[in-house]
């Protein structure tokens, strides 16, 4: 066969290439710079003519609108600082950031994710620089609650969270929490829930009469952990899940976590939920009970405004459930993404300057103004009542105060994400028991905390 | 791909004879490779290089960030032990069969029809809207097959039209439907481009043979047998080829319609290394799913190309 022979010093080359490529160093070969001194700080910001890059996910219409106004501003107060704004989803920020940032010449500040899956993975990389002297010089220790502040912390080396240096502050508040339509639940004949034994009995109510209970969408999958979400911090309360998603204690077999999975198998069973879930984008949910065609939704303090549109601010209610027992309300959230600088920025001063400009408390007003949920409120700031508004800022103040916020839960581990979304999924359709997915939860627990060390 | 190797093969030896000819071994030209060279450059720079890196990452873990460590051949085990990872090899397989097998079926089936009124008018246009769905932009079809597939959508509608409304339900949500869902919008997508191949393949089948055939009184059937299938092997082995390819390489489809759910339904190896690599940071999972992906259609092509007929020019 000649053609056999024609190709031997193809094959004997491409042999070669790949013997030199293994050869040559391990992927990411360069390591965290930790030792990377960071120099002193300070307020003064240069008056060279720069360009800050920054990459921020705040894309839908209230937000996009305040970050827009909140960019012309600082560029009207710093003339010399040009901002190239680069603006993605939550999701494409996700998949994209982690290549901009370990590229030569990437932003000089990014929105980046809490947890394990991103900001610990990028600090141990080396790759962001910590806020901590930025902090202390423009007073955000003081402006923002401990709570809030220790979901952007973590140890240098990146192996824990919520302790160390801050590696960036939060311009947003969120919680996750339940949606009601007012003028559904009294045409049932109910009152807005408070707790998961309120909330079951208005959903059977609801259910008696023909409508439907909860509109739920998780064909994006990521529903799935705020629907989980609100159930287990109902029973589990904030210190269980807390440590749990922190890796300091506890299992997802632990009882409550299997009984919220149990809740929520018996609601799918009831039919409490949209029927065919995981073919329903959460935009159809949200827009469904938008059109009054359900009682509940659960859903993060993001969907104010869509919801506010749709439904009436005063015909819609926001409620974060209290656990039995406890003195306040318990739910994932917290704040938005961290604003933070990359370790690699000539400009760490204006990058600070900029964080500090778009997250205090003038930059607060902004955000109320154009129908958002700011991390801290301003000094003096009174809730409207009876608005939907009203009700999500209320329920803010009191799980700030409380400190009864616990993180989201696929900050667990860097697959838990996809562990509990498909999990989800599974539990909803009666493809797992609850015993089945509270295990499949701890499998990938367990592996990544081994894993830890 | 295979032809343009064969013919490339022949004529190369046909100069080199010709040059040397009484020696055994025949002496390359060197100026030769100088020709390709430029051809070649791009390939190993925009190629070979990425490919050649995927290999390594795959003998890594690797977070994309952070040091890799070596992993030796794990990943690959991996690959065969996680049952996600097999079950999304498992579901492009069933693919294939909705992506190639169908619509070649369907596809010559028409053609057998089609081929009988070739000298229709309007012929062009037909075919032009046969071969659309291969024009839309992926993500545009997904979308409008995931409003079709709804609780509201198209499908229900047209089974609560003829009494079926007890077995309607959200297609792409259902455990049972959502990977069948998702395998026939490829048949939708893939049988135009059969047709439009066969029915250019029949078009050059000399007319003689028909009305041959006809004289001697063959039916329709005898005459799709024996003329226009073995007329049409290459035709069936270009669409083979692109049809099973693009079975297993789906990506588009899954990442729009159920992001590999219902659970873990409607994983494809493809959505499995663009989720390990740029979500979960499993970059050298990722790669080994990639690899082991290019080898496997590698080879199934190689056997499809045993289909070709020796003698295509």
């Amino acid at each position: 066969m000649n053609r056999t022979h024609r190709r031997v010093p193809l094959v004997i080359g491409v042999a070669a290439c790949l013997v030199a490529g293994l050869a040559a160093c391990a992927p990411g070969g360069s390591g965290p710079s930790t030792s990377a001194s960071t120099g002193p700080v300070s307020k003064t910001v240069t008056k060279d003519k720069i360009t800050l890059t920054v990459w921020d996910q705040n894309t839908d219409g209230g937000i996009d609108t305040a970050q827009q106004q909140l960019n012309k501003a600082f560029e009207a107060k710093y003339p010399n600082i040009t901002i190239k704004r680069v603006s993605r989803s939550f999701a494409d920020l996700k998949t994209t950031l982690k290549l901009a940032l370990s590229g030569n010449n990437p932003p000089d500040v990014v929105q980046a994710n809490q947890g394990y899956p991103d900001m610990g993975a990028f600090v141990k990389g080396g790759l962001l620089r910590t806020e901590s002297d930025y902090a202390k010089l423009y007073g955000w220790n003081s402006y923002y609650p401990q709570s809030l502040l220790k979901l952007n912390m973590f140890s240098s080396d990146g192996k824990d969270w919520q302790t160390g240096n801050l590696y960036g502050v939060s311009q947003t508040g969120e919680l996750v929490g339940v949606y009601y339509n007012k003028k559904v639940l009294s045409q049932i004949g109910v009152s807005a829930p408070k707790t998961l034994a309120d909330l079951e009995s208005d959903m059977a109510a609801a259910k008696a009469k023909g409508i439907l209970p909860l509109s739920y969408g998780s064909l994006e999958k990521s529903p799935g952990i705020h629907l989980y979400g609100v159930v287990q911090a109902a029973l589990a309360g904030s210190t269980a899940v807390d440590d749990l998603v922190t890796l300091k204690s506890g299992s997802w077999t632990d009882s409550a976590n299997v009984k919220a999975a149990q809740t929520i198998a018996d609601w799918s069973k009831k039919g409490y939920l949209t029927s065919g879930s995981s073919g329903v984008s959460q935009d159809t949910a949200v827009s469904s009970f938008g059109a009054g065609k359900s009682a509940f939704l659960i859903d993060g303090t993001w969907q104010e405004a869509t919801v506010a549109k749709d439904l009436g601010d005063s015909n819609a209610g926001f409620v974060a459930l209290t656990p039995e027992g406890a003195s306040a309300p318990v739910t994932q959230g917290g704040e938005g993404l961290a604003w933070a600088i990359t370790s690699k920025t000539k400009n760490a001063n204006a990058a600070a300057a900029y964080i500090d400009f778009i997250t205090n408390e003038s930059a607060a007003n902004t955000l109320i103004k154009t129908g958002n949920l700011p991390a801290v409120f301003p000094s003096g700031y009174t809730p409207p009542s009876g608005t939907l508004t009203g009700d999500i800022d209320t329920q803010y103040e009191k799980i700030s105060a409380a400190s009864s916020v616990v993180p989201y839960l696929d900050y667990t581990t860097s697959t838990f994400y996809d562990t509990m979304t498909a999990g989800m999924q599974n539990l909803v359709a009666g493809q797992m028991t609850p015993a089945q997915y509270t295990a499949s939860l701890q499998t990938d627990y367990a592996a990544f905390k081994k894993e830890h060390g | 791909m295979t032809t343009g190797e064969r013919v490339t093969a022949r004529s190369r030896a046909a100069g080199a004879t010709r040059s040397a000819a009484p020696s055994r071994r025949p002496k390359r030209s060197w100026k030769a490779y100088l020709y390709v060279l430029p051809a070649f450059a791009v390939f190993a720079l925009f190629l070979g290089v990425p490919t050649l890196q995927t290999v390594q990452y795959s003998f890594y873990t690797w977070d994309g960030i952070s040091r890799a460590t070596a992993a030796g051949l794990s990943n690959y085990a991996a690959v065969l032990q996680d049952p996600e990872l097999r079950g999304a090899f498992l579901h492009a397989g069933v693919l294939m069969v909705f992506y190639a097998a169908i619509p070649v079926l369907l596809g010559l089936l028409l053609t057998m029809v089609i081929s009988r009124a070739n000298a229709l008018r309007g012929m062009s246009a037909f075919r032009t809207v046969l071969f659309l769905p291969q024009v839309i932009a992926s993500v545009v079809v997904a979308t409008i097959w995931v409003s079709i597939y709804s609780q509201n959508g198209l499908l229900n509608q047209l089974l609560d039209g003829v009494g079926l409304g007890s077995l309607t339900r959200v297609w792409l949500g259902d455990y049972g439907t959502a990977l069948i869902a998702i395998g026939f919008v490829g048949t939708w997508l893939n049988i135009g481009l059969c047709v439009v191949l066969f029915v250019s393949g029949v078009g050059n089948i000399q007319p003689e043979l028909f009305e041959a055939a006809r004289m001697d009184g063959a039916g329709a059937l005898q005459e799709f047998f024996g003329i226009t299938l073995p007329a049409l092997r290459g035709q069936i082995a270009v669409a083979l080829t692109l049809t099973v390819t693009s079975a297993l390489k789906t990506f588009d489809l899954v990442y729009v319609t159920t992001r590999g759910g219902p659970g873990t339904s409607t994983t494809v190896p493809a959505f499995e290394a663009y989720n390990r690599a740029f979500n979960t940071g499993q970059v050298g999972a990722a790669a080994a799913v990639a690899v082991i992906l290019t080898i496997v259609i590698m080879i199934i092509t190689a056997l499809i190309g045993r289909l070709q007929p020796k003698d295509v020019a």
